[in-house]
């Protein structure tokens, strides 16, 4: 009975959660590393995880390939139980990882992918194909016959999203799939998988990033996930509607004494975050309305720190995390405990 | 999406894990030459030691033997059952893990993939040895104990993926234990010496590896006057039951120690 997906067979979810929880236990310690895990993604949906180093998305996504067992509550992909369905699953599913590593480093990027595409039982001809289909496509014809070892790290995860589309899996999973890529590869890889969705339209993905900015541009919808938990989900119009009634802010300080508590202490200010660029501390406050702006400006004031500029914005996702979680995606968790 | 049959992607599975086994041993020569000087220097070592001892003249190709043998056995036991260390180490388990196929097909593609050059090893001890040393072998023996060989190999794969199972699982741990291992399993299959001449407790303990028994027999086929453990016929079914035995035994470890593993969090490869 538990592998019984609830909705039924004709419109099932590519991917649905109940409850879900995950913790790991060592000898040090227990993790909470997932809790309560309710999700509902439809078929041909690029869905977005979103959240902060640590906040669990990687085993959200370990779960849902079958490489972890939950702790707790339920899971289903593409209709199937991921305990116990695993092995029927395993077939319509597939998974990248940003900063993978995997396979043999004396191979050419050719015979690595076929290698992998055998384990799906693909004919070799078809496989081969199919790899020189995507390896144009994701500018990589030329490497095609390189060795892996000698690959770039963007090359590399570029051939990763082709083991991962070479198959034409039912969903696949891509876990910060442009981490740490330069600017044109992150892109290529975004182009590439909004038009592998295209091809087909019953095709699911599902991309965690810390990237906000990747989340609101490619993502049809977005669930936002902190210390384990979903604490918010819907489309990233949605998501920033959160924030429409807030005025923005951002605000450019020379360097000079902490200032981020006291304003997080001005009536009116809904939340702030800071990050430090070049030299220039840069904050980005979230007002109830116009008139909070001279008190931010007296307490700017009062702590003897020049103001070098200051801009009024329309709201981003960002905007939205830091109302919903109160800190910034790239702010350190340990800070507030003092740590 | 087409799924295909299990049969179909046991195969190709086995092909694919096989390829870059046989590719590094066309790209990596030089490193082949090294990997196996080292044991054929050490088996004729043992032979030096066994003349300088006025030792019978069965003795040397005791030895012999049991070097060619040793090879099939370091092969089991380094290139097939350590293997899935390193495969955590660097993601490649977790793709094995999720794809749709079978740790027992991705094992036996490794060591399908090194047999070609764990036999060229073994046949490069057994000639040399043999020609070196002057052994004659009792040619009527020949292909009963060609026929005991590929019982025995078979055997040891499939004892090779029980032990892979606990790799999958304890990792690093696993890896301590098989180097600890090595050198008493070595001994007390008796490479170098009939393994009668432990006793028959210590020889019975040590036939749990189908070496020893495969080794015994092919060696009272082909060197007559061999010390007579147990008769060849009884060695043979002994290790003829180990193959189905240690295939069931491997597939049902690897199945509880994929959940374990999947339970505990083992197959993941963390970056952090
Ligand atoms: N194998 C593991 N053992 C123990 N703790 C883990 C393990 N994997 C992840 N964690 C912990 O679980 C939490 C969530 O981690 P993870 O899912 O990797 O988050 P994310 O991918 O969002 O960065 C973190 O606190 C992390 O340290
Ligand atoms: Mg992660």
């Amino acid at each position: 009975m538990a592998g019984t997906s609830p909705s039924s067979n004709s419109s099932r979810p590519a991917v649905e959660t109940r409850q879900l929880g995950r913790v790991y236990k060592s000898r040090k310690d227990v993790v909470v590393a997932l809790q309560g895990v309710d999700l509902s993604v439809n078929q041909g949906e690029l869905f977005g995880v979103l959240g902060p180093n640590g906040a669990g998305k990687t085993t959200l996504i370990k779960i849902l390939v079958t490489l972890l067992l939950p702790s707790s509550g339920q899971a289903w992909v593409d209709g199937l139980d991921v305990v116990t369905d695993y092995r029927a699953l395993r077939h319509r599913i597939s998974m990248v990882s940003g900063g993978e590593n995997a396979g043999y480093g004396l191979l050419r990027v050719r015979e690595q992918l076929w290698l992998f595409s055998q384990l799906y039982g693909m004919s070799s001809s078809a496989a081969r194909s199919r790899i020189d289909e995507l390896l144009e496509r994701l500018g990589l014809a030329e490497v095609a016959n390189r060795k892996i070892t000698g690959l770039s790290s963007g090359m590399r995860q570029k051939m990763s999203l082709v083991r991962g589309l070479m198959t034409d899996p039912r969903v696949i999973f891509l876990d910060e799939p442009t981490v740490a890529l330069d600017v044109g590869a992150a892109r290529d890889v975004r182009t590439e998988v909004r038009r592998w969705m295209r091809e087909d339209p019953t095709r699911t993905v599902i991309l965690t990033t810390h990237y906000m900015q990747e989340a609101d541009e490619l993502c049809d919808r977005v669930a936002i996930v902190n210390r384990g938990e979903v604490i918010a989900h819907g489309t990233p119009q949605a998501l920033k509607q959160q924030v429409d009634e807030d005025v923005i802010v951002d605000l450019q300080l020379e360097p000079g004494r902490p200032l981020l508590d006291a304003l997080r202490a001005v009536e009116g200010v809904g939340a702030a975050s800071a990050r430090e660029e070049d030299g220039i501390d840069r904050f980005s406050l979230l007002l109830a309305d116009d008139a909070v702006l001279p008190r931010v400006l007296s307490t700017v004031e009062g702590s003897g720190r020049r103001v070098t500029g200051l801009i009024r914005r329309q709201p981003t996702l960002e905007d939205a995390f830091v109302k919903l979680v109160g800190r910034s995606l790239h702010e350190e968790d340990s800070a507030e405990n003092g740590a | 999406m087409t799924q295909y049959s299990p049969l179909r992607i046991f195969f190709k599975t086995v092909v694919a894990r096989a390829y870059p086994r046989v590719i590094a041993t066309w790209r990596q020569v030089a490193w082949i030459f090294f990997d196996m000087a080292f044991p054929i220097v050490g088996s004729l070592a043992m032979v030096l030691v066994y003349q300088g001892l006025h030792a019978p003249r069965q003795y040397l190709g005791f030895v012999v033997m049991g070097g060619a043998m040793l090879a099939f056995w370091q092969n089991v036991l380094w290139s097939m059952a350590t293997q899935f260390s390193w495969d955590r180490g660097n993601g490649t388990l977790e793709l094995y893990t999720i794809a749709p196929t079978t740790f027992e097909a991705v094992l036996l593609g490794m060591a399908v993939g090194s047999m070609i050059t764990t036999t060229i090893r073994a046949g490069v001890i057994l000639v040399a040895g043999s020609l070196l040393f002057g052994i004659s072998y009792a040619s009527g023996g020949a292909l009963a104990a060609i026929g005991v060989f590929l019982l025995t190999l078979a055997a040891l794969y499939c004892l090779g993926m029980l032990l892979a199972s606990l790799f999958l699982f304890y990792g690093r741990e696993a890896w301590h234990l098989a180097t600890a291992l090595q050198e008493p399993v070595n001994f007390l299959s008796g490479l170098y010496f009939p393994v009668r001449a432990l006793g028959s407790y210590v020889a019975g303990g040590a036939s749990l590896v189908p070496m020893t028994l495969g080794l015994d027999a092919m060696r009272q086929l082909l060197l007559p006057g061999t010390p007579v453990f147990i008769p060849v016929g009884l060695e043979t079914t002994i290790v003829a039951i180990q193959v189905p035995l240690y295939a069931v035994l491997a597939g049902v470890a690897l199945r509880f120690l994929e959940t374990r593993a999947r339970s505990e969090g083992k197959l993941v490869t963390r970056w952090e």
